[in-house]
């Protein structure tokens, strides 16, 4: 069991900076979730906690010891990848056995820590099988096992679940998290799936471009982005973005484009006072939008043109246009709203976020 | 499948392929033929009512008896036999880590020798034969087998390099990774993870080194001299030939038993030569 420190993480390639100024304290027995948008070095980071590669400058602990110059196997890390990574010519029970044999532990104990560890993910039937003769689903349960037997201070995932399909991968996920609270160990998890990230992770890691976006748990980013690519990146489907302009009229702030007139709630009144009269972007998420009835306070409605219905059974999406923007709505599955109709929504005054337009920090 | 006329199926497969296989195996049977048939038939004429080209009726073992006693062909059998396995080792020992090296470790350079090192193949052994006969001087190992040991890896490890590059580019580098982080080595990876995968790879390599040293025939006729320390394919014919006069019946013994220790060996290992020069690993 240990924590994970990294201090001014930087990797560059010859042109590429991957990985630029990453501070990160993953706390002990935390189940922390980096993603972001391939090329973000999310895998590159995970990579430099392994040992795959070169730190260009910066440090990186694992418990109390700086590993920045420690080959990968004296880490006492244990990973996973995406492609499963199995020994092809070695029966399942080698393939876990293999990193026990190498610390040259005593067979018995080999024995007994493979057999637990089989147990726990019911693969004990697959033992003296090859790699070749499982199906996904059950190669990754090996890959997962062959990491915990060597009970290592740090798990790493390397976008574990991305080979499955999908029905697999919400089931894997399930297990995975369930794994974390049976074995509380530290676990560091790459992924480029939203979801993943905030279901899995204690805390999540919003990358891109190499720099890291936000740090939080899952509903924290969901609630409170930080700017508006982690808005737009968390939450599915996306955030609708609206640039709006800021006017004062009637003792009041009203965010204005061609089509949409809404009162800037009361929570963001201070905070955009200094912006009034020029532009910010409004984000509003889909499931922030529903079809407005007489309870709905009127400042807070406009009219939209509806685009394409798509019923997905437990709610239907809205694809509607709004002056020149479209945006999405999330609605009860009951609601029988017809493509080219018009329609009035309106939003959860208190959910709209609002963003710098060149910054694009929140407000 | 699709299921086509029965006449489109031979006059496409059936008819090219008998014309291909009896065309291949041919200079086989002909081998064969000869080196069983007795003088008196091997040098009758052609025009003679009794001629029987393509069999015959009193087959003898007569050729390879005079083969075995009369020359020095067990020499060749056994010089040809160590010069191919001991050059195929060394040029297996280096492909396989040079390929590694090529394959998988990142120091400037690599392309660049990687290149050059397919260009020293692609140098002709008729222009190369020359220069070496030079170093082989210098060295004063003419006329020994290690005239051939030394020099046939001048070919065989750029082609051993280059075959088992490309196998080791098939195998996923997170297979070496995993291993490492279980506690190997880069080297320990090597040898417990990655050789084992690659075993396809390398016996193909090893049996493309081993024919090809087996038969080789330019640096044998150039290097060697003494009649006891030929190999095969240049002893049959410097020795077999004399002056005008063609020892048919144990030239052709000679070619027959010089040729089955190299069926032998690529029939053992077909299957592993064709996923070896195919190349295909999934983890």
């Amino acid at each position: 069991m240990a924590q994970v420190m990294m201090k001014d993480l930087n990797k560059k390639y010859d042109e590429v900076h991957a990985v630029k100024d990453v501070n990160l304290h993953i706390r002990d027995k935390e189940f922390m979730v980096l993603v972001g948008p391939s090329g973000c070095g999310k895998s590159t980071t995970l990579r430099m906690v392994a040992g795959l590669e070169e730190i260009t400058s910066g440090e990186i602990s694992i418990g109390d010891r700086v590993v920045n110059d420690l080959p990968p196997k004296d880490r006492d890390i244990a990973m996973v990848f995406q492609n499963y990574a199995l020994y092809p010519h070695m029966t399942v029970y080698d393939n876990m056995a293999f990193g026990l044999k190498m610390r040259k532990f005593p067979k018995v104990e080999i024995q007994k820590r493979v057999q637990d560890a089989a147990e726990i993910l019911g693969i004990q039937e697959l033992l003296k099988r090859k790699p070749r003769q499982l199906s996904g689903g059950q190669r990754q349960r090996v890959a997962v096992g062959r990491a915990i037997v060597r009970h290592p201070q740090v798990f790493l995932f390397d976008e574990p679940l991305s080979n499955l399909d999908a029905k697999l991968r919400v089931q894997m996920r399930v297990e995975l998290k369930r794994l974390h609270e049976r074995l509380e160990t530290t676990a560091i998890y790459v992924t480029h799936d939203q979801v993943e990230a905030m279901t899995l992770g204690d805390r999540v890691v919003v990358m891109k471009d190499g720099w890291i976006q936000q740090v939080g748990e899952p509903l924290e980013l969901y609630g409170r982005p930080a700017n508006k690519f982690v808005a737009g990146f968390i939450g599915s489907p996306s955030m609708n973005f609206v640039d709006v302009k800021v006017a004062d009229a009637n003792g009041a702030l009203w965010a204005e484009t061609q089509g949409i007139r809404v009162k800037v709630p009361p929570i963001h009144t201070s905070r955009l006072v200094p912006y009034k009269g020029q532009q910010v972007t409004m984000g509003v998420r889909p499931e922030d939008l529903h079809p407005a009835s007489g309870s709905d306070p009127r400042e807070y409605c406009f009219d939209a043109v509806v685009d394409v219905v798509e019923p997905l059974g437990s709610e239907i999406l809205l694809d509607l246009r709004v002056g020149n923007n479209t945006i999405v709505a999330r609605v009860e599955p009951t609601n029988r709203v017809k493509v080219h109709e018009s329609t009035r929504l309106a939003l959860t005054p208190d959910r709209a976020h609002f963003f710098d337009l060149k910054t694009e920090l929140a407000i | 499948m699709v299921i086509e006329r029965k006449w489109k199926t031979w006059v496409y497969f059936y008819i090219p392929l008998t014309v291909f296989v009896v065309g291949t195996l041919f200079p086989f049977y002909w081998m064969l033929i000869t080196a069983i048939r007795p003088d008196a038939e091997l040098y009758r004429s052609w025009r003679a009512a009794t001629n029987t080209p393509f069999w015959t009726l009193q087959p003898t073992l007569e050729h390879f008896r005079d083969l075995m006693a009369k020359t020095t062909f067990p020499h060749w059998l056994w010089n040809t036999l160590f010069i191919a396995v001991v050059s195929t080792a060394i040029s297996l020992f280096c492909g396989l880590l040079a390929g590694y090296a090529l394959a998988r470790l990142r120091f400037p350079m690599a392309g660049t020798l990687g290149t050059s090192i397919f260009v020293t193949y692609l140098v002709p052994p008729t222009l190369l034969f020359i220069p070496l006969a030079n170093i082989i001087r210098t060295f004063q190992v003419g006329d020994t087998p290690w005239a051939l040991i030394l020099t046939y890896p001048t070919f065989l490890i750029p082609f051993c390099t280059w075959l088992l590059m490309g196998y080791f580019k098939t195998i996923p580098k997170e297979l070496e990774e995993c291993a490492r982080i279980d506690g190997a080595t880069r080297f320990g990876a090597m040898v417990r993870i990655i050789f084992p995968i690659a075993v396809p790879g390398i016996l193909s390599a090893g049996i493309f080194a081993f024919t090809l040293s087996w038969n080789e025939f330019i640096y044998a006729l150039v290097f060697l001299s003494s009649p006891e320390k030929k190999t095969v394919p240049v002893g049959v014919v410097s020795e077999l030939i004399r002056g005008d006069i063609y020892f048919w019946g144990q030239l052709m013994a000679g070619a027959l038993l010089g040729s089955i220790p190299v069926a032998l060996v690529y029939s053992f290992f077909v299957e592993y030569y064709v996923t070896g020069l195919t190349g295909s690993v999934k983890g």
